[in-house]
């Protein structure tokens, strides 16, 4: 009892020096995240943990709050319950849904907390602080980009969609952008509902409508790895290459070792949630100025610049 | 057009009338199978239809575990999500034996073995919940979908368990190759099928389920254990859902937490077109299987036509499936 009692009264001490030492309060910040339920939602977990342990050993004095919630009503509940009980100084969120969240991130914003939004735009402008987001319309332009580059002749290619959400309409309509006026012709696009099994059955069911494929845009890299597996199964892997997007482990591994079905990836990583913490915290411990909007680049991941995106301990 | 098959088969001698009208879930399949073949040229080849079979066999085979649960009254959400569990613990069981058994497939059949003892096991659990803790059903395996869902999200880390590669291409002929021509997934749901109707039809554990079903207190008082008759259900269920995941995990090689997600609304759907009654009392194994077949085949036709937009899928499968309850309900009334 008494141990207790000065290691507690030790750590207080401690606690105040260091406060002093960088001349500033405890500050808090929440983390909001939809929960782990395709690849790319767990991909946004694991990188936030993993900025949150980082930045928590070398900001002492930055405490952090997360939490990861499968629905709007559960994830408006985390947030109030940083605001009521935790008393955070700034929210980083990533919302499920941004139209059903929008009115309860207003609300942080005008108790007068810092508020970061990632990955999808809120339904007014003007709520956040700071957005950090890739860039949808960019990753089905790149994409598009390679398949002109590729067929300069033109050819028939299939399309396989994610949910019918605006970033999938964004990525669709930057896609079509930028095979207009080419001699590509989309044969057909369906919803895979950014899922492997789905990307499967899609995948299997164009096999067999269109007798020549040149090309196969997924626009995620779960749905390519089901198509992928289909395109196997009717030993058509010399006729056609898929294009996904996200930059999977999985994926990356084949396009650097140079695999003619997916020659290329296109980034869409879910670590921009480590760089919108990363910046948030910036923000409360020195006061830089970083207000305003991140859009990161959904690049070309071809065999030569895959290195650089390759992570072992990633679980996407 | 299609509802009014069952009114004019009303009048005709009662034995007659039966016949024509147990046959709705088939007249559904006869209607979708013509449509097809109108829409697509491509439709009925052997490869499209084997395809469709074969990736049908997974819900087909726990909707018919599904079909002896609900026939005795009860219910299992957990199918899903016990679904991924299963296939998450069988590939994190054969990555852990490749050191200690090799690649071959001795680490295979030491995979399958676990996945129908997890299974059994979750059957056990949700079985003994239900009879022994008197709890219901939707409340018991509501509960234990949510769990299981979060168990594979959990051994997964939020992403994605892959199967070692070597071993996955020991594994894949399981689901891409078959006998004869027929892929196994296929024989694999027609054994289950054909044994699920025997059990129904013949075997007293079958006539058990309906007695319960159809009057609880009824079957207590006819000395009928209708606790461990509906415990026997649940743990039939369970080990269904691992044959399905043993035929399921060589496809993709892989389990994530988007594993089998609504496959237990796929499989109650099924039963249910197939004639099998929700509040139980009797249930038709071989409906379960047109059941399923009619919901594989919607997707399939959608893929391959160009006429409805993709955005309306969702309406043109609930179109169906009414459709084909509809069917049927002409026989409950006329």
């Amino acid at each position: 009892m008494k141990l207790t009692k000065s290691i507690l009264a030790a750590a207080v001490i401690a606690g105040s020096l260091g406060g002093a030492a960088v001349a500033q309060d405890k500050v808090t910040i929440g983390v909001s995240v939809p929960a782990a339920t395709h690849g790319w939602t767990g991909g946004v977990n694991y990188f936030a943990q993993q900025a949150i342990d980082r930045l928590s050993t070398t900001y002492p004095n930055v405490d952090f709050v997360f939490a990861s919630a499968p629905d709007s009503p559960k994830q408006i509940a985390d947030i109030e319950d940083m605001v009521a009980t935790r008393n955070i100084d700034a929210l980083v969120i990533l919302p499920g849904d941004p139209d059903a969240m929008t009115s309860a991130i207003k609300q942080v914003k005008d108790g007068g907390k810092f508020v970061t939004v990632v990955d999808r735009q809120l339904s007014i402008n003007g709520v956040e602080n700071l957005y950090v987001a890739g860039d949808n319309p960019g990753l089905g332009a790149n994409a598009a980009a390679y398949f002109k580059e590729v067929l300069p002749e033109g050819g028939n290619i299939v399309i396989l969609r994610g949910l019918p959400i605006p970033i999938d309409q964004q990525r669709f309509d930057g896609f079509m952008g930028g095979i207009e006026g080419t001699k590509l012709n989309v044969l057909a696009h369906e919803f895979a509902n950014w899922n492997r099994d789905d990307g499967f059955k899609v995948m299997q069911d164009f096999l067999t409508r269109f007798p020549d494929i040149k090309g196969v845009w997924t626009q995620d890299d779960d749905i390519s790895l089901g198509a992928i597996e289909a395109i196997r199964q009717a030993g058509r892997e010399n006729d056609m290459f898929v294009v996904g997007g996200a930059g999977m482990q999985q994926i990356l591994q084949r396009v650097a070792a140079g695999d003619k079905l997916t020659p290329v990836d296109v980034s869409y990583s879910p670590a921009m949630i480590a760089t919108a913490i990363e910046l948030t915290t910036a923000h409360l411990v020195s006061n830089v100025q970083v207000s305003g909007r991140y859009i990161l680049d959904s690049t070309l991941i071809t065999k030569d610049n895959a290195a650089r995106f390759l992570d072992a301990d990633s679980p996407f | 057009m299609t509802a009014s098959a069952p009114e004019t088969a009303g009048k005709p001698a009662r034995g007659f009338r039966i016949d024509l009208k147990t046959a709705g879930p088939l007249l559904a399949l006869a209607l979708l199978v013509l449509l097809g073949i109108t829409l697509n040229e491509n439709f009925f080849t052997y490869n499209n239809l084997t395809n469709v079979l074969a990736r049908s066999s997974f819900i087909g085979i726990i909707a018919i575990g599904a079909t002896f649960v609900i026939t005795a009254g009860g219910l299992d959400l957990s199918v899903g999500s016990m679904a991924a569990v299963i296939a998450g613990v069988m590939i994190m069981v054969m990555n852990w034996l490749i050191p200690s058994l090799g690649i071959g497939w001795s680490v295979v059949l030491a995979g399958m073995l676990a996945g129908i003892l997890l299974g059994g096991v979750a059957g056990v659990f949700n079985g003994m919940m239900i009879t022994r803790g008197r709890i219901e059903a939707f409340i018991v395996t509501l509960g234990t979908m949510g769990i299981f869902r979060s168990l594979v999200t959990f051994l997964a880390n939020g992403g994605t368990l892959s199967l070692n590669f070597q071993v996955a291409d020991v594994y894949r002929p399981v689901y891409y190759d078959g006998l004869l021509g027929v892929p196994y997934p296929i024989i694999v749901f027609a054994v289950v099928a054909i044994a699920g109707e025997i059990v129904m039809r013949r075997t007293t554990f079958g006539r058990h389920c309906a007695a319960i079903g159809s009057n609880e207190q009824v079957a207590r008082y006819s000395s009928i254990n209708v606790d461990n008759v509906r415990l026997l259900t649940y743990i039939l269920q369970g080990v269904l859902v691992g044959v399905a995941v043993l035929l399921y995990v060589p496809r993709l090689g892989s389990a994530s937490s988007t594993t089998g997600v609504l496959w237990e609304l796929e499989a109650i759907a099924g039963v249910i077109i197939g004639g099998t009654m929700l509040k139980g009392g009797h249930g038709r194994v071989w409906g379960t299987v047109v059941g399923v077949v009619i919901l594989g085949l919607i997707g399939n036709i959608l893929n391959l036509q160009s006429l409805i937009s993709p955005y309306l899928n969702g309406a043109f499968q609930g179109v169906i499936i009414i459709l084909a309850v509809l069917l049927q309900r002409g026989r409950r009334n006329g």
